[in-house]
């Protein structure tokens, strides 16, 4: 019999966190510690997930499969393959990094793992969902408690509005979508919400063209598609810093998964009708979100607005439906998880200890916080899209696959590189050199061990990965087979 | 369907309700019996009834191949009367515990008589294949929980509460048996089942069959609280003994949901199209105004209250998908409902008990008085939101799936905004309890024993009926089944 | 003895990084320590490089050292190094510049550790480019090299650094987009990225107009003119080509001494090498279409920038824009070259492009010994106004016979490497440019007024009395800096076989 690795990694989290609950509401330590050993299965097992996929079998692995209401044809089947493999160890690592950026929160300390391990649940569940209803199930485990973790513990100033604004964005994108799955599912006849049941369904291409968009623009809302992208920067900010790592980091990749699972590969001749309109949408994104985020005064504004941008490039490769832009959606995936993790950890610690983040405020924080300094120039690089960093890694693929669809789009969100390396440049000028202000000098004390290791591990995997793409490029790009292979395209 | 001879056996298929007679009648008597007020002794004793007479329900009660009709065509014994008497015993049982002292109701045996009275009314209801039956039932029902909404004598609410329901009730009812007669004018028989058949041999005009649909209706559409006949919940609800409001809210919700499933299937199928058109604006219209009036509430109950009025509407839309597989997916809506709207009304009632309020703003800092008893309001109002892994999720997905199954995409969307905005206030709750902050954040919240055994029953229940569903679907599938 | 040869580039190409990467386990208080374990370690790569010059065997067709490697397979890019006559001496004079301007280095005393790691890190980026086979490859060292030098600007800069390392950053990027975009469509249009198998196929790629089955919505020569010009574009901020040359004064002045050195050394040579190895011989009919306009342009970088070096007060940017004036020779020398190659007058362009080639080299020689100078003189006077500074030869007697020295190397005074290169340029250019190398004989006039202006507004006329007291002289680290640099210039200027031999036969081979 083998070990159910997927679901230990799905339930793990959830299960901490039900425990968690009862603990005593005092014992911080030993709640920090319990949520740390939990993370840390998730993230070991995550691992061994990602490594031991074998590449040259191909297709699902590690499945598993569990009638659940044979009534109706919803089976418990999950499986790990080439586009959501980087992802399930993204979640891991954003994970494990966010409960050691998360050490110092002292106020319920119980409650807000025990939510975060839900919404931890919520996300591994749909990576690796091969069942429709089951993802849609997990998906929503997956948003609601961005709800409490950001009223409670967030930014006082604008944590309620963001909250709601943002659960209310998310859950109107979902529901949308669950309508849509709802009518493939009876127009397919199938009796299964198995994915592969749908997948070879045959709908007919007018079924197709319509209910494309609202599967996929229900998901692409948590992926952060103009125009329904204005949740996402007041979230970000208005999250506490391990929610926001996890937000931008990870929830945001599952909208743009669910909506490459559900709607590309399940509708695809929808997806090929509305290509130019979502290449078009995201276009929008990358070059108006590095605008946008151009012109912020608050730091972690700036890096809202930049995954509003980013998370463009996902969507763009997407919608090239070729084998190298979908390839660098699943690589930029990754890429980008891992870069905004790190972001918001540096904001977080920055802002934890200057209690502003307004840029005009800060400076010459390099000199007390280097390692901190050098870990955000790291992520800096990464987002300019820097050869020997994973952005370019991620973002190369995409622009030929651009290229291949339509050339014009290549060199519009080619634009927005410059844009980025702009601000981001000033950013780490205004931020980290230059003259620290008077009443911040002797204010700021440095980060501990925990912090330490979080910003060692993320910043590392952004120069492993971009010196060394083979491993992950790879994978990718068989995963991106799949997708072709049911979009027909090449 | 054939009407059997009287044997002894058939007896055996009304167990549940002869027992519940008796059990009120050992109430009475305990009552009487004991020298002061047990309120304690009491509440359990019906509990423990309840609970007894409903696993005898579950093993003896089940029908078997075929539906049959007994005592001369005035009830069914079928998979219909069966998963809804369970429900209603669970509810009566659970409410039962949860008056365990509450002032003014919980030592006086006739609140627990009527309770088991109103249980035994719900039960026929469901049952009932005779108008004449039906009407009895209803009354049965209805007049035992006039007299428990307004128990409180001292409390003007609990008054008003009573006399409200009662006139509203009483003038619903005077329409739907209006309806009725006609009915049995038109056909010439008070059987349900032979009705349909009857009318369609006396070429009744549809638009006269519409109009009798359209009176029976009001009554209905009073029980469930559908619009436009909703206007009595809030206030009814608000002022009733909580136990009484929670029982009101669910049980009774879901035997008026018994009877129209019934009602509508079985005899109006001449002019199913349009009543189910009707059903459906009625069905937008209940949800939209009970979601919308639920966003500037003030007071806990009357929130609930017009939560359980939109619930209503969304377990509505199964009928409207007018299959077999629509009419199961309203019965598991009720299931879930009912457990999860008891669990909430639950956690108010615990609240009460402590802090004297039932204003939404003095839950502030509930979170930190009592976590689990947050936690269990959590799981509550997540549930009632449609949240996974809870009952709420599959409930209504199932309800949509049966809507787009039979080509009613717009009222699924309707129904799904809808959703959105009853999150919206149930998030709003939470934000209050987690959030906000209070002075009172250290004085502790007792929960007695039996509260807790209700509370994790109830949550147990939920999240096995959100994350497993499979057997209560199975349920459901087959009531529904016995209804086509 | 086996693997070095088998993986010399590697171990020259990482070397630096490496031994950056372990400079930051020196505390960073230890500074001496951390200055000598830089040029120890700048040292290694150099040590290597030599072997690879008395290994490499001229006049053998093809890159030698090749090694290959699974990079980025998904897009058929792969870790391939090689050399050949051209990339040898780049190789060369990167790997010697870089441990003589750490040497100069000595006197940062701020943040030392980072300073020293981002100018390893720097030179693993320019060596990158210069051996790289791959165009992706090449990319990412290319861009590799660029934030090292936005840093070095930014934070050990003089007063001006802000402006000058943003607006270098942003017009090299802005350049290397355009790189970026043009490889991304060679990319898609061949489906490999390697070097070799595109200069292969690219000619003949013309006709079809679908891909892989996948009709693109460019047509092939569309894709190749578009790719044409973003590569010069690019290349032409880098070198620079008037009029992208505006970034040059600022960065070059701004930067610390070791940084200009390096700027102008190396990085500039990075422009001429892309146009040598991609631009010419991936599309020699383009590039002959044009090369008058490059002709034109290479003549007035070389009579402006001379003029504009002329013109100045300020003793480094004056230096700053000879660079300019020099490296027009450079690109007078590839224009002729791309208009004549493969026709009757393919001799004479052979001798252009040797000229050029040399000529980088010399270039990379004479002005990391001007820009040290500069820097020595700044670091005693703090000033680099002309103005202020004068007399000083009798206060520095040997600075200023070392001054004279570099700069008549730099004015191209017959026995010296400046005079070789710039000969060959215009021997080979003027058959085939007649008017555009007639002008830069007069850019050649003025090179001598600013050069002597130079050397007279420092050294010569009445002493400014503030520098009585002061030790205005060159040190002992300083004159072995710089003793390497001058002995070369006087070698190729006596005797440029050595290393004309090396560079010819490769030349001969490609463009002959």
């Amino acid at each position: 019999m083998e070990v159910p690795i997927l679901s230990i990694v799905v339930f793990t989290p959830i299960l901490f966190g039900v425990v968690l609950f009862f603990f005593p509401a005092e014992r911080h330590r030993e709640i920090r510690i319990f949520a740390l050993a939990g993370a840390t299965i998730a993230l070991i097992l995550s691992l061994w997930a990602y490594f031991t996929y074998d590449q040259a079998i191909g297709g699902y692995q590690l499945v598993e499969r569990y009638s659940w209401v044979p009534r109706l044809g919803i089976s418990y089947h999950v499986g790990v393959d080439g586009m959501n493999a980087p992802l399930v160890l993204l979640t891991g690592i954003v994970m494990f990094t966010g409960v050691l950026i998360s050490w110092g929160i002292d106020d319920r300390p119980r409650e807000f793992f025990g939510f975060l391990f839900i919404l931890a649940t919520g996300v591994f569940g749909v990576f690796v969902s091969l069942d429709l209803f089951q993802l849609f199930f997990f998906y929503e485990i997956a948003v609601f408690p961005m709800y409490l973790l950001i009223a409670i513990w967030g930014w006082k100033v604008t944590r309620e509005y963001a909250a709601m604004k943002l659960t209310l964005y998310l859950f109107v994108g979902s529901v949308i979508a669950i309508v849509g799955g709802l009518a493939m599912y009876f127009a397919s006849g199938a009796h299964s919400f198995s994915l592969f049941a749908l997948e070879g369904a045959g709908f007919s291409v007018d079924f197709q063209r319509f209910w494309f968009p609202f599967v996929f623009f229900g998901f692409a809302v948590l992926g952060g598609i103009f125009p329904v992208h204005n949740w996402s920067p007041d979230g970000h900010v208005a999250a506490p810093t391990a929610v926001s790592m996890f937000h931008a980091g990870v929830l945001m990749k599952v909208g743009a998964f669910a909506a490459l699972r559900v709607g590309i590969m399940l509708l695809p001749e929808g997806a090929r009708f509305w290509a130019p309109l979502v290449l078009g949408l995201a276009t929008v994104n990358v070059v108006y979100g590095a605008f946008i985020a151009s012109i912020q005064t608050d730091f972690k504004y700036v890096i809202g607005f930049s995954s509003v941008s980013h998370m463009g490039l996902v969507i763009l490769g997407f919608a090239t439906l070729n084998l190298n832009g979908i390839t660098g959606a699943g690589i930029q995936m990754f890429s980008h998880g891992v870069m905004t993790a790190l972001f918001f950890a540096v904001v977080g610690m920055v802002y934890d200890r200057a209690h502003t983040r307004e840029i005009p405020k800060l400076g010459g924080f390099i000199k007390v916080m280097p390692l901190v300094g050098i870990a955000f120039i790291i992520g800096g690089l990464v987002s300019m899209g820097m050869p020997g960093f994973s952005g370019f890694v991620a973002e190369f693929p995409i622009f030929m696959g651009l290229w291949q669809s339509q050339p014009i789009v290549a060199i519009i969100a080619a634009f927005s590189i410059v844009i980025t390396a702009g601000y981001i440049m000033r950013v780490i000028g205004r931020v980290f050199f230059g003259e620290m202000p008077e009443e911040l000098k002797g204010h700021i004390t440095p980060i501990n061990t925990f912090d330490k290791i979080a910003l060692v591990i993320l910043s590392g995997i952004l120069l492993l990965v971009g010196v060394y793409p083979t491993i992950i490029a790879p994978l990718v790009e068989s995963g991106a087979q799949v997708v072709l292979a049911l979009v027909g395209g090449a | 369907m054939s009407i059997a001879s009287f044997e002894p056996t058939t007896l055996l298929t009304v167990l549940p309700e002869i027992l519940l007679l008796a059990l009120a009648g050992i109430i009475l008597v305990v009552d009487l019996a004991s020298q002061r007020s047990r309120g304690l002794l009491l509440a359990w004793l019906t509990a423990l009834g309840l609970t007894g007479i409903l696993i005898i329900a579950l093993l003896y009660g089940q029908p078997g191949e075929n539906d049959v009709l007994i005592f001369g065509g005035m009830l069914r014994h079928d998979w219909t009367a069966f998963a809804f008497r369970v429900l209603f015993l669970f509810a009566a049982a659970m409410t039962a515990l949860l008056s365990i002292d509450v002032e003014g109701v919980a030592d006086r045996g006739e609140y627990y008589a009527l309770l088991i009275v109103a249980t035994l009314g719900m039960s026929l209801m469901a049952s009932s294949a005779d108008m004449i039956m039906l009407f009895l039932a209803i009354e049965t029902t209805s007049i035992p929980l006039y007299i428990l909404a307004g128990f409180m004598k001292g409390d003007d609410k609990s008054t008003e509460s009573g006399l409200k329901y009662f006139l509203f009730g009483a003038l619903t009812s005077a329409v739907m048996l209006y309806g009725f007669s006609l009915l049995y004018g038109f056909s010439g028989d008070t059987n349900i089942y032979r009705l349909s058949e009857a009318m369609r041999a006396g070429a009744v005009s549809p638009w006269l069959i519409g109009g009798m649909a359209v009176l029976v209706l009001v009554g209905f559409s009073f029980k469930i609280s559908a619009a436009p006949f909703q206007f009595w919940a809030p206030d009814v609800y608000e002022g009733a003994p909580t136990p009484i409001t929670s029982f009101i809210s669910t049980a009774s919700k879901a035997a008026g949901f018994a009877v129209l499933l019934r009602f509508m299937l079985a005899v109006f199928p001449a002019i199913e199209a349009e009543w189910v058109t009707l059903l459906a604006i009625i069905a937008t219209a209940t949800m939209t105004v009970g979601n919308v009036l639920a966003i500037p509430q003030t007071n806990i109950k009357r929130l609930l209250a017009y939560s359980s009025i939109a619930h209503a509407g969304y377990a509505m839309i199964g009928l409207v998908a007018l299959s077999s597989f629509g009419t199961a997916t309203v019965i598991f809506y009720l299931i879930g409902y009912v457990v999860t709207n008891i669990t909430a009304f639950a956690v108010v009632i615990l609240f009460a008990r402590s802090a004297g309020s039932d204003e939404i703003v003095d839950y502030a800092g509930l979170s930190r008085r009592s976590p689990g008893l947050a936690l269990v309001l959590l799981v509550a109002l997540l549930s009632l939101g449609g949240m996974p892994p809870l009952a709420g999720f599959v409930a209504k997905f199932y309800v949509f799936a049966a809507a787009i199954e039979s080509g009613w995409i717009w009222l699924a969307f309707v129904g799904v905004l809808n959703a959105i905005i009853g999150l919206y206030y149930y998030m709003t709750i939470l934000k209050v309890v987690y959030l906000y902050r209070s002075e009172d954040e250290n004085k502790p919240i007792t929960i007695p024993r039996s509260y807790a055994l209700v509370l994790m029953i109830c949550v147990i229940a939920i999240l096995a009926i959100g994350t497993l569903s499979a057997p209560w679907l199975d349920w459901s599938v087959n009531s529904a089944l016995s209804l086509f | 003895m086996a693997f070095l040869q088998a993986h010399l580039l590697t171990l020259i190409l990482f070397s630096p990084v490496a031994g950056g990467v372990l400079l930051l386990l020196i505390p960073r208080e230890r500074l001496q320590a951390i200055r000598w374990a830089a040029l120890f370690v700048s040292l290694i790569p150099f040590g290597l490089a030599l072997w690879l010059w008395f290994t490499y065997q001229p006049g053998v067709e093809g890159y030698q050292f090749v090694e290959q490697a699974i990079w980025y397979e998904a897009i058929s890019s792969s870790y391939h190094l090689g050399v050949d006559g051209i990339s040898v001496p780049m190789v060369m004079l990167t790997t010697l510049l870089t441990p003589l301007a750490i040497l100069i280095s000595w006197s940062i005393e701020d943040n030392v550790r980072s300073y020293m790691t981002l100018f390893l890190l720097l030179e693993t980026g320019m060596l990158g480019v210069f051996m790289s086979l791959d165009l992706l490859i090449f990319f990412v060292f290319w861009e590799i090299g660029l934030i090292p030098m936005y840093f070095l600007i930014n934070q050990w800069g003089s007063g001006n650094r802000e402006y000058a390392s943003f607006k270098f950053l942003i017009y090299t990027m802005a350049g290397s987009l355009g790189l970026l975009l043009a490889i991304q469509m060679i990319g898609v249009a061949s489906g490999t990225f390697d070097l070799i198998a595109i200069t292969e196929k690219w000619s003949a790629l013309n006709q079809s107009l679908t891909l892989f089955g996948l009709p693109i919505t460019l047509a092939i020569g569309t894709v190749k003119k578009i790719a044409f010009w973003a590569f010069v574009v690019a290349f032409a901020i880098k070198v620079p080509i008037w009029p992208f040359h505006t970034w040059l004064p600022d960065a070059h002045t701004e930067a610390p001494t070791a940084g200009s050195m390096i700027l102008a050394g190396v990085l500039l040579k990075l422009g001429a090498y892309g146009f040598l190895r991609l631009v010419l011989p991936l599309y020699p009919v383009e590039a002959k279409y044009f090369a008058g306009v490059l002709g034109f342009l290479a003549a007035l970088a070389i009579v402006l920038g001379a003029f504009a070096s002329w013109g100045q007060d300020d003793f480094k940017r004056l230096v700053a824009y000879s660079s300019v004036n020099h490296m027009g020779f450079v690109v007078l020398g590839i224009a002729a070259a791309a208009f004549a190659q493969g026709t009757m007058q393919a001799d004479d362009a052979v001798i252009a492009i040797n000229g050029a080639v040399l000529q980088m080299f010399n270039h990379g020689l004479s002005a990391a010994g001007m820009f040290l100078l500069v820097g020595v003189i700044y670091d005693r006077a703090h000033t680099r106004d002309l103005n202020e500074l004068g007399g000083l030869f009798p206060l520095a007697p040997i600075y200023g016979g070392i001054l004279i020295f570099t700069a008549m190397a730099s004015l191209g005074l017959p026995g010296l490497n400046g005079f070789v290169s710039e000969f060959l340029v215009v021997r080979g250019s003027w058959p085939i440019f007649t008017l555009y190398t007639a002008a830069s004989m007069l850019g050649l006039l003025i090179t001598g007024a600013y050069i002597l202006k130079g050397i007279a507004k420092v050294l010569q006329g009445p002493l400014n009395e503030k520098w009585l007291g002061h030790k205005m002289e060159i040190n002992r680290r300083e004159i072995i800096a710089i003793a390497p640099l001058m002995f070369l210039m006087l070698l190729i200027g006596v005797w440029p076989a050595w290393i004309l031999n090396i560079i010819n036969q490769t030349v001969k081979l490609l463009f002959g």
